[in-house]
């Protein structure tokens, strides 16, 4: 008998190309490594700049890696759930600042 | 309870497309989430709170070492979403080959990060205040103390956090892989894989996060 896990995927999706994500993210974390020691960028705008790639590495290993793409509309609400929460609590928290 | 309701609640599917185990781990990882959300947003205020005991990027932290660890984390990634690919495919033989490399590159995350652990305890970058004075990182050399206490109880903090979830992933990782030998995963029955891969993944994306907060910022 079938396992739900291969009820899911027997539905099927094209598997995604897992060498060249693996490549993007070794490069964003190299860009990283040598964004970082730029002195020349004011540090807020280095900060953003690190944040966002940072974001853009784990956006592709959830998508991809965990397979939310392809996973059914209502899983991605109870995903997207804590976010809201958790940027809320960063924000206050950087807010305290200004 | 009777084993047929066991079974459902174990692998029967979830009102949300996803079948129970999967819909558990996914609740899990949220909750997970908001435990390091909790500890970045305390990172954050302390930062704020006393900057001259954190230090620039790469003067205290050995950068290039995390970053050669960040891209073994990734590439255990790699092998791990590929152990998922192959039992689909119904692949034993890879299916084992890829656990098994993806437990190493786990265990050799878990060994640089003791190793890098050891040499900052080594220099005197160690969370205790008292000690930190007197042998705070180049306080030995007759040089100025480089950073505060905050720096390090923060690092090793949110550091020994994630060193601890990867280590209970490697764990569950070498059961995988002995279930995966003794014949456990099958084309039409992984479940297990993919749990095991949705949390060595979110270990992996944390990592991500972490790196670039604690060691680049």
């Amino acid at each position: 008998m079938e396992s739900n896990a291969a009820q899911e995927h027997g539905a099927g999706h094209k598997a995604p190309n897992y060498y060249l994500i693996w490549l993007v993210l070794a490069v964003l974390t190299l860009a990283e490594v040598g964004v970082a020691f730029v002195t020349a960028i004011p540090k807020t705008a280095l900060a953003i700049i690190l944040i966002a790639m940072a974001l853009w590495k784990a956006v592709l290993v959830a998508l991809y890696y965990m397979h939310l793409r392809f996973e059914p509309r209502r899983l991605w609400i109870i995903t997207a759930a804590p976010l809201p929460l958790a940027v809320i609590l960063v924000v206050i928290v950087l807010a305290e600042k200004w | 309870m009777s084993n047929a309701a066991s079974a459902t609640m174990e692998t029967g599917t979830s009102g949300f497309g996803v079948y129970n185990m999967k819909l558990g781990m996914w609740i899990f990882l949220l909750s997970e989430v908001m435990f390091f959300t909790g500890l970045i947003g305390a990172y954050i205020i302390l930062r704020f709170a006393g900057p001259d005991q954190f230090a620039d990027p790469g003067v205290v932290l050995n950068v290039p070492l995390t970053a050669a660890n960040t891209f073994l984390l990734i590439c255990s990634s790699v092998t791990m979403v590929k152990a998922f690919a192959e039992i689909e495919q119904g692949n034993q033989a890879g299916l084992k080959r890829y656990l098994v490399l993806t437990a190493i590159i786990g265990m050799m995350f878990v060994g640089v990060q003791v190793y890098e652990y050891m040499q900052l305890a080594h220099e005197g970058f160690i969370p205790l205040a008292d000690l930190y004075a007197a042998h705070g990182r180049h306080a030995a050399e007759g040089g100025a103390v480089v950073g505060g206490p905050l720096y390090a109880s923060t690092f090793y903090t949110m550091t020994g956090f994630h060193g601890a979830h990867v280590s209970i992933g490697v764990a569950c990782l070498w059961f995988t892989v002995f279930k995966a030998y003794r014949g456990g995963y099958t084309k039409n029955n992984y479940g297990g894989v993919e749990i095991m891969g949705l949390y060595w993944h979110f270990v992996d994306l944390v990592w991500i996060i972490l790196f670039t907060i604690v060691y680049l910022i």
